[in-house]
This record gives structure tokens, sequence and C-alpha cells, in this order.
């Protein structure tokens, strides 16, 4: 039977250049049943435009290095259907804004590789005995699913509008801290780089990070909230710090 | 080659490429929370007509009658549910939205440069950290919200039943899930630690995050709910209702 999409055409706008200027050029596209933006930017690449630079290695929202922005949300190219879209209009991809662009839609996500580095690893509490509670676990688990696609931190006002960079760690790396500091047999304590150098205080938990995890983390009702309370518990709630100041307690 | 993308520029107020309609929703919640805001407000300058019956309008109770105080009543436990909503984590995202546009919708621009931005680390947002002291002033509300409810089933020492009960039962049943689902709530029973004590806590948690995933819903239908009662008991109390018996 023939396919219903097949000689349907999908048009496509896609970003060309690099960080100061650039354009975005229209190319048109044969639609195939189940295909992705991915597959439509492939067929660029193959037939109209050999020298776009996109950076994918999965193809099954796995590896998070497909990234970009599609009719101006952020997405994965490969979890993103045609079928989704309205294909009378044509659809724009364009590089994540958030980074500086390389090539086309390849952007340069470094920053975040640093950013990652300055947060304490795992630290086991002295003599642990291995042993954990799956109630205690489950937890921490949801937060493993992160493939680091950065579509959060890209769309996170504090970095993309306010550019606050420098002071600012963003949403993925909240997730990887709550995934260390509910940790049960993790030792460290986070809270002051959290506060402090990582700036969760610039978070006004207004989800857009939550709305855009193609991993379903519930990053901002899970992770950032939870951390904000630690933090109040430590830094200002003032009957939990006359308490700890009377009992001696940390 | 045309310019189209500039990354050092900056953008303006409302620039974004999605094609959804992305300004429907903040505006709704604006219309939405400001409505209320206004009906509210009007309400506790009232300083009559909350009281029908056995009913006791849920922006008057407990009912704090002073001599000192030449105000409506209201207006002495008010600020502890108005406080408590807006230290909200939810209400935060949908205020900051709605009326502060930061940001408007996601992967919209708000347009203003990045440097003033302090989000809740200063004054005067750095007090949402106290949303915990609303909790508890709200849960010892909600004590004299429940005892109304028990009094709304008594007609003149019978018992009975009234679409006014029936009002103040949903709304203090609303107010009680939008509690309960509060994130401060969730961290004082298990979230703010690493290894829960028992089973027994740990299903505790598990069933308040449950009700803490639709918080968003509790803190819609819990604040219409709200400014209902008070308008159907107003409503009664004018004479412009008439409470139907049930029972
Ligand atoms: S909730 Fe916080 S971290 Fe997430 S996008 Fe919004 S401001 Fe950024
Ligand atoms: S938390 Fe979600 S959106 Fe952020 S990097 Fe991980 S998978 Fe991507
Ligand atoms: S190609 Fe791996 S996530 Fe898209
Ligand atoms: S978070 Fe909404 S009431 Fe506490």
């Amino acid at each position: 039977m023939a396919s219903p999409y097949r000689m349907k055409n999908a048009k496509f706008k896609v970003y060309r250049g690099n960080a100061s200027e650039g354009q975005e050029v229209e190319y048109t596209v044969p639609v195939e049943e189940g295909m992705v933006v991915l597959d439509a930017i492939h067929y660029i690449q193959k037939n109209q435009a050999p020298d776009l630079a996109v950076r994918w290695n999965c193809k099954a929202a796995k590896c998070g290095s497909c990234s970009a922005e599609v009719n101006g949300k952020p997405k994965l190219m490969c979890k993103s259907r045609l079928d989704d879209f309205n294909l009378d209009e044509e659809i724009n991809v364009r590089p994540m804004k958030s980074f500086p662009i390389i090539k086309d839609l390849a952007c340069d996500v470094s920053w975040n590789y640093e950013v990652n580095k300055k947060i304490k690893p795992f630290t086991p509490k002295e003599n642990t005995n291995w042993i954990m509670k799956q109630r205690d676990v489950d937890r921490v688990q949801e937060f493993r699913k992160c493939i680091e696609c950065f579509a959060c931190q890209n769309v996170c006002h504090v970095i993309r509008d306010h550019d606050l960079k420098p002071k600012f760690a963003g949403p993925r790396f909240f997730v990887r801290v709550a995934g260390l500091e509910m940790h049960p047999l993790d030792a460290a304590d986070r809270l002051s780089d959290l506060k402090n150098d990582m700036g969760i205080g610039f978070c006004n938990i207004t989800k857009c990070c939550t709305e855009v995890c193609p991993e379903d983390i519930h990053i901002t009702d899970n992770a950032i909230i939870p951390l904000k309370e630690r933090i109040v518990d430590k830094y200002y709630d003032p009957f939990k710090m006359i308490f700890r100041k009377i009992f001696g307690m940390q | 080659m045309v310019t189209i993308l500039n990354q050092s520029k900056k953008e303006t107020f409302g620039t974004t490429q999605r094609k959804d309609l992305w300004w429907l929703e903040p505006l709704v919640y604006a219309i939405g929370l400001g409505l209320f805001l206004l009906y509210a407000t009007w309400a506790a300058f009232q300083g009559k007509n909350y009281e029908f019956g056995p009913y006791l309008s849920p922006f008057y109770s407990p009912l704090l009658i002073f001599d000192w105080w030449h105000f409506s009543p209201a207006f002495l436990i008010l600020w502890i549910p108005a406080g408590f909503r807006a230290t909200c984590y939810y209400y935060r995202k949908a205020y900051y939205r709605s009326y502060f546009m930061d940001p408007p919708a996601c992967a919209v621009s708000e347009g203003c440069s990045g440097e003033k931005y302090t989000g809740e680390t200063t004054f005067p947002f750095i007090f949402q950290n106290i949303h915990r002291y609303f909790l508890l002033g709200a849960t010892v509300l909600l004590f004299f919200l429940w005892s109304d409810v028990i009094k709304a089933f008594n007609f003149n020492g019978q018992f009975g039943v009234g679409v006014g009960t029936v009002v103040l039962f949903a709304n203090t049943f609303l107010l009680t899930m939008y509690s309960l689902s509060c994130h401060s709530f969730r961290h004082l029973i298990g979230g703010c630690m690493d290894s829960f004590k028992c089973g027994y806590q740990f299903k505790i948690y598990e069933k308040i995050s449950c009700a803490n995933e639709h918080h968003m819903f509790w803190a819609w239908t819990s604040l219409f709910m709200v400014g209902f009662a008070d308008f159907y008991i107003r409503m009664c109390s004018m004479g412009v209702w008439t409470d139907i018996r049930l029972l």
C-alpha cells in the first residue's frame, strides 16, 4: 500500500552561519513515514548542503548531542517527529541560543563541562556500609536519567536572557547536585557551593527547564525546589539556625 | 549575506520563533489571579455579609472581633493565606511569568539586560524563603475551617445539610489538599532526609509526593473555591440567593 506520506514535501528553514553572522536557508525535503527532524537535516546534508554542520550520534534520544531549536522550542531533533508539525508551514531549525555557535547547528557547549568539574564528586561516608535501601535510591535514580542534552541550560532565562553564566550553574547541574546531595551514602556538603558559587537563588522556579527536558526529569519539583528547601534549612530558617547554635549541630 | 542572528545583540521583548500561542497561558493566569485579587480585596473591605445561618465565610474565619480593631475583621487573618499563596512555589512561577514577564514564556525573550537580574537572592524576593512559616500559619487556619464545616451541619441544634455545607466542605477539602501538596510540607516529612527512617515514613512521603505532582491543580481549584464560598455566603446573607436544604 502506498504510504500517505510519499510525495508530501516539508519546507525547512535552517540556520546557516556562525555566531555573528548567518541566515536561514530554505530547503525542501520529501517526507517519509516516521521521519524526525534529524532525518530531514541528514537528507539536506546528503542531497543539498554537504557542508551543513550538525552534531548527532545515537538517533535514539539517548546521547544528547542533537539539541537545537525547532520552531523556537528547545528539542532533540531525533525526537521531533514531523507528524507533530503542521507541514503546510515551514519548520525553523536553529542552533541553541544560549551557547556560542561554532557553525550552523553546532554549538560550543564546553562551558557546561567546566561547571561540571567544579561540583564536589560523590564522597562516601567513612567506613561506609555499602548497603542501601531501595526506597532511598529510588529518588536519586530519576536524576541519573540525564543525557546532558543541555536543552534545560539553553532555555533557562537566567542563562538565555540574563547571561549570568559565570554566577549560575544552571538546571542540569542542580540535577546532578540533587543526585549527590540526596544520595544516602554521600557525606559531602554542597549547600554552600549551591548558594554561593552555583547561584541557585537566581532560579525563580519558572519551570522552563522541566518543560523541555526530553528525559522527563521533574527538574524543578524534584531537584531544584528540594535543594532550595535544604538551603532554607541551613541559611534562612531562623528557628533552625538558633536550634543549631544552642545544640551545636551542623 | 543577511544577518538574521547575532548572538551578542539583545533581543526586544517577546522575540521568539515559537509558533504556538505562547502568550495565552500567562494571559489566562494573569486574568485569573487578577480577578481573584480584586474580589478578595473587595470582600475583605466589606466587613459585613460574611455569615449566614451556620455558615461563616472562609475569608473571615476565625472570626476575630475586638474593640480596638476598627477595620474589617478579615484583615486580621487574611495576611496568612495571602502570604502563603504569595510565597508558594507554584504561584511564584505563575506570577513571575504573568506579571513580571521574567520570563513571559519559555524561549520568549524578556528584552532586558542581564546584570540587574537578582532572582530570589535579594530583597524583596529573598523573603520567599519564609514560605514554611506561612504553611504553619495556614495549617492553624485549617483547623478553624474544619470546625466551621462541622458547624455548617448544625441548623439550630438539628443536623442538616445545605448547599452551603457542601460548599464549605469542598472549600476546606481543597485547601487541605493544597496545603498537603505543598513543597515545604514534602520537605518536612521526608524530603529533608537522605535516608528514610522507616517504610511508613517513605509511604507517607510517596503519597505526599503524589499530591505534590498536582500542586497546580490544588492551587487553582482551592483558589476558585475559597472565592466562591465567600461569594455564596455573601449572596445568601444579602438575600439574593436562597440556601437550599438537601437534608
Ligand atoms: S526553573 Fe529555574 S533553573 Fe529551571 S529554567 Fe526556570 S529559572 Fe532556570
Ligand atoms: S536535565 Fe533533561 S534537559 Fe537537562 S541536560 Fe539532562 S536530559 Fe537534558
Ligand atoms: S542523536 Fe542522540 S539524542 Fe539525538
Ligand atoms: S509550595 Fe505551594 S503552598 Fe507550599
